[in-house]
């Protein structure tokens, strides 16, 4: 969402008034936050390996700034840079899922 | 695509990725959640290349080409017991890219839709970049100190200095102060300066910490890359970034506390560093000869054989000599025989959280055979043999009894509740945190002097 859209949700639903996209980022962090907080808890201390994993091929989703970054027509050096950032978190998202796979199939019942 | 349908795309990812950490509240739930972070990651990832405006898709293409063939690689080749480096490693990626996202978009602000009327930054954005260069930076260079100590590429020692801390309080004076001139100007010097400083305190903050501890720092720097993750995410005004970089954030935070608390230890106390420097060399001389029982692989696998419940504990030491199969088939013995075989996990055995219950299930040791601290630490009391195998300090019950133990106050597994404990240890030498451990001279122990998967094979061999 780019900070015009942001502000003109925002400003909707104040009545007019404007706030800062940051503002509005924040509340959604915030709420973001204890999501996360109530969902963990409820990870079985079994899992928590998978779960560190996991979280590593979500936190990959940076690679969405980082094909921005890449996009742009002329190669610079902030091009070039994005280029290496979405190969770096590449890593991430594709092995930290996968790995997660891997270990997720180990887990079986009594037979 | 409308913006519209690009928002709400990318909050359907932002559930899916919700919906796989809940996944993992239970292992038959959590293979679809894990399903459902990958369907949310592609799901972002194609809208993300849908919104045009990019000319480099073979680029693009390449790049992920190469890094997620390379994650691939990896992902399928990795040992189990490697998982602490290769997530302290993934940390690491995490921090770098982010670091290099936010270079990328001082440098070209347009491509972000983030530059204001003459092309520079705005301050909100400024602020933003600050905050998540420098956790990214700081997440980059301790990850890789973390990745070095667990593969063995340095010691595990902790590395500790006279006016370490004053150092450590300099530099991120300096940092800040650099960052603030950043903050203020948009000029590239003080966010260089910012950077550099970052990247050197994340390997100041680290060296002091030792191998032991090392479960709690890779969980807080999973924490870290969540939060610089998100940093990215105010950065680009994009909700799900933010929603994401959260939800790791917050998982990291919980799982650094729960180790913290496995340990009874602060943050800040496992932060400052130095546990297991000194105290071994004390401890030891302090220690006098006491008796003890000894016996054979004959003797233990003729308790295992009569008793009628018997509880495992393992420990890392259990991985190290890779003895998880042999005593799979011990236990399988057991079972089959009639004996009710359960294993007991403490949440500090292995070098991450969870990270036994991964090595057993590998082995193929069923989940639900599996038992956490708080279920099974009841249940010693009425069980015939505890058997230890590779753990020490987890079992020791001066953590319950000596107030002047380093580990005073660390909850452990009861073993000393079950009617006889068989040992298996190489020598009587103490455990990582250079303690005797006062079970080991109980009238109801046996010490089984091996290695661990020789005792295992050896047992195997006596009850068949």
């Amino acid at each position: 969402m780019n900070p015009e859209m942001a502000n003109a949700a925002v400003q909707s639903s104040a009545h007019g008034a404007t706030v800062d996209p940051f503002v509005f980022g924040f509340t959604v962090f915030v709420l973001a936050v204890f999501i996360g907080y109530q969902v963990v808890w409820n990870v079985t201390p079994a899992l928590h390996t998978p779960l560190m994993s996991v979280t590593n091929a979500i936190s990959g989703i940076i690679v969405v700034g980082a094909i921005l970054a890449a996009a742009p027509s002329e190669m610079n050096v902030g091009s070039i840079l994005g280029l290496v950032a979405v190969a770096l978190v590449s890593v991430n998202i594709f092995g930290g899922f996968l790995v997660t796979q891997r270990m997720l199939a180990m887990f079986r019942k009594r037979k | 695509m409308s913006a519209n349908m690009v928002a709400m795309a990318y909050l359907a990812a932002a559930v899916l990725f919700i919906l796989a950490l809940k996944g993992l509240s239970s292992p038959v739930s959590a293979r679809r959640g894990n399903l459902f972070g990958m369907l949310g990651m592609a799901l972002a990832v194609g809208v993300t290349l849908s919104l045009g405006g990019s000319h480099n898709y073979i680029w693009i293409f390449l790049a992920v080409l190469i890094g997620g063939g390379t994650g691939t690689l990896i992902a399928r080749s990795i040992p189990m017991t490697h998982m602490p480096q290769l997530v302290a490693a993934m940390h690491s990626l995490v921090g770098l890219a982010a670091v290099m996202i936010a270079a990328s978009a001082l440098y070209n602000p347009l491509a972000y839709g983030i530059a204001a009327a003459d092309g520079s930054l705005h301050m909100a954005s400024r602020i933003e970049l600050f905050l998540g260069t420098f956790i990214g930076a700081i997440t980059f260079t301790a990850s890789i100190v973390a990745f070095a100590k667990l593969q063995g590429l340095v010691s595990g020692r902790p590395l500790v200095f006279a006016g370490q801390h004053l150092v450590n309080l300099i530099l991120g004076i300096i940092m800040i102060v650099s960052g603030i001139v950043f903050c203020m100007t948009g000029e590239w010097t003080p966010f260089l300066i910012m950077t550099g400083i970052a990247l050197v305190l994340g390997v100041l903050l680290i060296v002091p910490i030792g191998g032991a501890d090392m479960p709690v720092v890779v969980s807080m720097l999973n924490s870290y890359s969540g939060w610089a993750a998100a940093g990215i995410g105010f950065t680009l005004s994009n909700n799900m970034l933010i929603v994401s970089g959260a939800l790791v954030g917050s998982s990291g935070a919980i799982l650094s506390y729960i180790m913290c608390r496995a340990m009874n230890r602060s943050l800040f106390n496992v932060l400052m560093g130095g546990f297991g420097a000194v105290g071994g060399s004390s401890s030891g001389e302090a220690r006098e000869e006491r008796p003890y029982h000894s016996g054979a692989a004959e003797d233990a696998a003729f308790l295992l054989q009569n008793a009628e419940s018997v509880i495992i504990i393992p420990g890392y030491g259990l991985a190290v000599a890779r003895a998880q199969h042999a005593l799979k088939e011990v236990a399988d013995v057991l079972t089959e025989s009639g004996v009710k075989v359960r294993f007991a996990i403490h949440p500090v055995a292995g070098r991450m959280p969870g990270h036994m219950n991964v090595l057993l299930a590998e082995a193929d040791v069923p989940y639900d055979a599996v038992q956490e601290m708080d279920e099974i630490n009841p249940e010693f009391a009425e069980t015939d043999v505890a058997l230890v195998i590779g753990a020490n300090d987890v079992t020791n019950p001066s953590a319950k009894t000596d107030p002047t133990s380093s580990i005073y106050g660390m909850p452990i597994l009861d073993v000393d509740k079950a009617k006889h404990v068989i040992f298996i240890k190489r020598s009587m030498a103490a455990g990582y945190a250079g303690l005797d451990n006062d079970l080991f001279y109980m009238d109801k122990t046996m010490m089984l002097f091996s290695d661990a998967k020789k005792a295992c094979e050896d047992m195997l061999h006596a009850l068949k």
